[in-house]
């Protein structure tokens, strides 16, 4: 440091000062303990399990096999490089056309092609996390608010509100009733806002929901629409899990609700979405805000340029997503692995006595270990998160970090590992629970001596096996939210 | 009708309705003349010539020949797939480790080693123009103002000041001393903001400069970086166009100059951008390195907003790296560059067109002062107008960089060949010849000619003899829309 005099203001800004970008929050511990001691099948088998990132490795060996057998798809091989020179310097932010074509078609083709997507609607950001972050800009001003159904992925406090000034309030919704959103509560978060004279703008909806994995029925969402309409409110639609729904009953989009609702005001209505769940791409950001509103679209596109998706990304995807044939079957065989690894789970734990909230669609399970608790408290999960964590070496993410309204309630993702790897957790918790088998208050119990978890499935010779991704290329610890998105 | 569209525009916020995005500024209707009616040397030659884009278009034979010898750079070849799960997969904002050395060794060899990049300090960002957004989130809180020497680059009214809030204090530079901004001109903008009570928090300087192509001196580097420690002000500097140096005086990085000054490094940020330098605008890769460690810290979380492609960053940390490519690459950058210029200002020359004596950059700064009735913004208008429709050429006028005075366009001449090139230079020719044939004109012409002028021509004929082939022209981009200066993510 210098000698120089500097006088007394503050050199940052509020915003760099304060604690918006939501990193403090006590899980970051479990990412500490993952990287302090990443699991590895042979190096390290004793380490700490990634269950907390809500990543979709099951169908790489697709991906990878048609990559080979279409060279001409890409600016960087011998077949394609041509190609290289326009794309490098093509920074419109209207995007490809071909992108926005392809996007637009496969985004169709996830919800059974019952709507059609216009191409012209789709606005390029960073990632999801940066469609979240410029949907808000578009709509809301700074102390203005958006509702949010809890509990609720997390990284929402930062992309709607850090550098927007906006705020979340929740619209609580409870186990009782499988954590349905329902009207009332819808109202009653409203009435709580208007009567602390706080402007709310819109209502941010996930779906399929992230952490719970399940879907809106289509009378929910009639209900939503009701509501905003009613309320002359925006309505934000996260359809980032459209892809990954595995089961039925069938995923229904807000673009199917709002085709045959007349009475809908179109112009409140914005769908975010992105390729980082349904295709298993988080890296390559590509975020897509589609809005059903003009002025939103040009306003977006416009600051799209804060965050466009590279060309040579663009280029790939336009590639990938334009192939019928290789998306059909993508999408079936996603669905059907994502459906067995659900299967293999949810069967593993019920065995060992441990529920989850009945679901369809996700990365992940919304696991119920209220019966372990000592004491219905937030501090009591936090404390059964530390002993999964350390002594179970399991990062699940606690239902706090959701703004969950129960405790005890844990998110665990099962799409980003192999096979083995899912033994050998399916076995630690398993183990955890004989330990502690006379916590649990349940109706059935299922004491083994020699714990042997059976797994059935669907087609054995189809489970990928793929190595477990290791901490990522950085020394520096980590909090959740260093993965853009979880 | 009125009640329902204004109902309309308040679904929406303040800021979706502000113009502070600043696409509805005149020369719009450049782009729109120019989509409408692109050039083509073959299919359209009367079309209207693209002179408004800074992009560097004359090194792609180099990059395309790289890729071809280095298929595992790509995770889309046969030699490189088994890396795409994992580049595909990876999302961390600290961003690839080998991505980051390889940037950080790249910044070094612009600034010829004089000094040293931390790969700890690289921070992604959507481009330079999502680190300029990004940076001044960092530092800045709605309100407060930041000084900026004008001429400056357009959208950094966009950038900094639109979703942000802050404001852009303009310090006026002037063609009597060749555009240059001084610490005297500095301190009295300074003033003037502080008596008007307004809270400004530091300075962009963008060096080598947009539009007017110079480098700025170490002389004036260092007094305002002393300035800027000696008020606590922040000293953000936008090097975006550091390998684009052609000509001495050599580039001196605000890193080097660091190093021999008294200043407090927790007040000094680079802006920078593989944008301009390699020529790769669509690869969205902005860099912010800052010597705050808070910021640095910020800024990374904030970077989540606009990650560079983990694809994109996969194949640059190769690029980057090899050494012996950057090296070749740079020195013929520089040498395409400086031919390049220098057929341009020739030609000018030779209709008695003068341009700012430049260095660096993708642009010239023409002065047509002396073609014009009368010394106003008007005035450029219609000039401007005239070139445009008449002459088919977009240029961008000075106005639109906040110049203080008009008569002053923007040439940009590195996203052409050099068929292109000679096109564009007879048509200005035929121009001022038929301007010469009315008598006002010529009046005026001989009236310029005659005053002592300080804009000089630079003769750059340090490497006359290369001949260079570069493709043609790049067509209309790949959009039927409309498009404003600003679709390009940056002009």
């Amino acid at each position: 440091m210098s000698s120089i005099s500097s006088n007394r203001k503050p050199v940052l800004s509020q915003i760099a000062t304060n604690d918006g970008h939501a990193e403090k929050c006590s899980y970051f511990d479990g990412w500490k303990a993952y990287d302090r001691d990443p699991f590895h099948p042979t190096q390290n088998p004793n380490g700490v399990i990634q269950m907390g990132l809500a990543e979709h490795q099951l169908c790489f060996d697709l991906v990878r096999e048609w990559l080979v057998n279409n060279p001409e798809a890409f600016i960087c091989t011998e077949e394609g490089v041509d190609k290289f020179r326009d794309i490098a310097i093509f920074q419109d932010y209207h995007g490809l056309p071909e992108f926005r074509n392809a996007v637009a078609k496969f985004m169709g083709r996830v919800r059974g092609d019952k709507v059609r997507f216009e191409p012209d609607r789709i606005v390029m950001s960073g990632g999801a996390t940066g469609a979240h972050e410029l949907i808000t800009f578009c709509l809301a001003d700074r102390g203005d608010s958006f509702l949010v159904p809890t509990p609720y992925y997390p990284g929402f406090d930062r992309d709607l509100c850090w550098r927007t000034g906006v705020r979340l309030l929740p619209v609580v919704c409870h186990s009782s009733n499988n954590f349905k959103v329902t009207r009332k509560a819808l109202e009653d978060a409203y009435a709580k806002a208007v009567e602390a004279n706080i402007r709310v703008k819109g209502l941010l909806i996930t779906n399929p929901s992230n952490p719970l994995g399940t879907i809106l029925d289509r009378d929910t969402l009639r209900e939503l629409v009701s509501f905003i309409n009613e309320k002359n409110i925006h309505l934000v639609c996260d359809e980032i899990y459209a892809a990954t729904v595995f089961r039925q009953p069938n995923f229904v989009s807000i673009s199917e609700i709002i085709e045959e609702d007349q009475a809908c005001n179109l112009d409140l209505v914005h769908i975010i979405y992105s390729l980082s769940k349904d295709m298993g791409f988080p890296g390559f950001r590509v975020g897509i805000v589609y809005s059903y509103n003009d002025a939103v679209v040009e306003c977006g596109r416009k600051m799209s340029s804060f965050g466009l998706v590279s060309s040579q990304t663009q280029y790939l995807i336009a590639s990938i997503l334009s192939d019928d044939q290789f998306i059909g079957n993508f999408l079936l065989e996603s669905s059907e692995r994502l459906a067995t690894r659900h299967k293999v789970f949810t069967h593993g734990l019920r065995q060992v006595g441990i529920k989850c909230l009945n679901s369809n669609a996700g990365l992940f399970l919304w696991m119920d270990l209220r019966g372990l608790l000592r004491e219905s408290t937030v501090e009591a999960e936090t404390d059964l998160w530390r002993v999964i964590i350390n002594d179970v070496k399991l990062n699940v993410s606690p239902g706090s970090s959701f703004h969950c309204s129960e405790p005890g309630w844990f998110r665990v993702c099962i799409a980003n590992m192999n096979e083995e790897t899912m033994k050998v957790a399916l076995t630690r918790i398993g183990e955890f629970v004989l330990r502690n088998g006379n916590k649990l208050v349940r109706k059935e119990k299922c004491w083994q001596n020699n714990l042997r978890l059976s797994f059935s499935f669907r087609r054995m010779d189809d489970v990928v096996r793929m190595p477990c991704i290791m901490s990522p290329h950085s020394p520096i610890p980590q909090s959740p939210l260093v993965q853009a998105r979880t | 009708m009125e009640f329902a569209s204004e109902k309309k525009q308040e679904l929406l916020s303040k800021i979706a309705r502000s113009d502070r995005h600043g696409e509805h500024s005149l020369y719009f209707d450049g782009w729109k003349a120019y989509d409408k009616n692109p050039f083509h040397p073959t299919q359209n030659p009367d079309g209207v010539i693209q002179m408004g884009l800074a992009e560097n278009q004359l090194c792609f034979d180099l990059i395309e020949e790289w890729i071809k010898n280095n298929p595992t750079a790509s995770i889309c070849t046969s030699e490189g797939v088994g890396k795409f799960k994992d580049v595909a997969n990876f999302q961390d904002y600290h961003g690839l480790l080998e991505f980051r050395q390889a940037v950080a060794k790249f910044m070094g060899m612009v600034r010829r080693g004089k000094a040293a990049f931390d790969p700890d300090r690289i921070v992604m960002s959507g481009g330079a123009t999502g680190a300029s957004e990004t940076l001044m989130f960092c530092l800045a809180d709605p309100g407060d103002a930041f000084l900026v020497p004008s001429p400056y680059y357009p959208a950094f009214n966009r950038d900094i000041r639109w979703r942000t809030g802050v404001q852009i204090i303009p310090v006026e530079c002037h063609s009597s001393n060749n555009f240059h901004v001084t610490l005297a001109q500095m301190e009295s903008a300074y003033t003037k903001a502080i008596e008007a009570n307004i809270n400004v928090k530091g300075v962009i300087l963008t060096n080598p400069s947009n539009p007017l192509g110079i480098t700025l001196s170490r002389e004036t580097l260092t007094s305002l970086l002393s300035f800027t420690s000696r008020n606590n002000l922040h000293m953000v500097c936008d090097e975006i166009y550091s390998a684009s140096v052609f000509n001495s005086p050599a580039f001196t990085s605000i890193s080097e100059v660091m190093q021999e000054t008294e200043c407090n490094p927790d007040l000094v940020h680079i802006i920078y951008s593989l944008s301009k330098d390699m020529g790769l605008p669509g690869l969205r890769v902005g860099i912010i390195y800052s010597y705050n460690d808070q910021v640095v810290n910020c800024a990374r979380k904030m970077s989540s907003f606009g990650l560079v492609s983990s694809q994109s960053q996969h194949l640059l940390a190769s690029m980057l790296s090899d050494e012996v490519f950057i090296e070749k690459f740079l020195e013929q950058s520089s040498r395409r560059l400086a031919k390049r210029h220098s057929r341009f200002v020739k030609g000018l020359e030779q209709d008695r067109i003068h341009c700012l004596e430049g260095n660096a950059g993708l642009f010239l700064w023409m002065d047509l002062r002396h073609l014009m009735k009368e010394s106003t913004f008007d005035a450029e208008m219609k000039l401007w107008r005239v070139i445009l429709e008449d002459v088919k050429l977009n240029v961008s006028p000075g106005s639109s960089f906040h110049c203080p005075e008009p008569g002053f366009f923007r040439v940009c001449f590195a996203n052409m060949d050099d068929h292109t090139v000679e096109v564009a230079l007879k048509r200005i020719r035929e121009f001022v010849s038929k301007g010469n044939e009315n008598g006002d004109d010529k009046k005026l012409l001989q009236k310029k000619h005659r005053q002592n002028l300080n804009l000089r021509l630079s003769f750059t004929s340090r490497k006359c003899d290369e001949g260079l082939m570069s493709p043609h022209q790049r067509m209309s981009p790949h959009s039927p829309v409309p498009h404003s200066p600003l679709v390009r993510a940056r002009t």
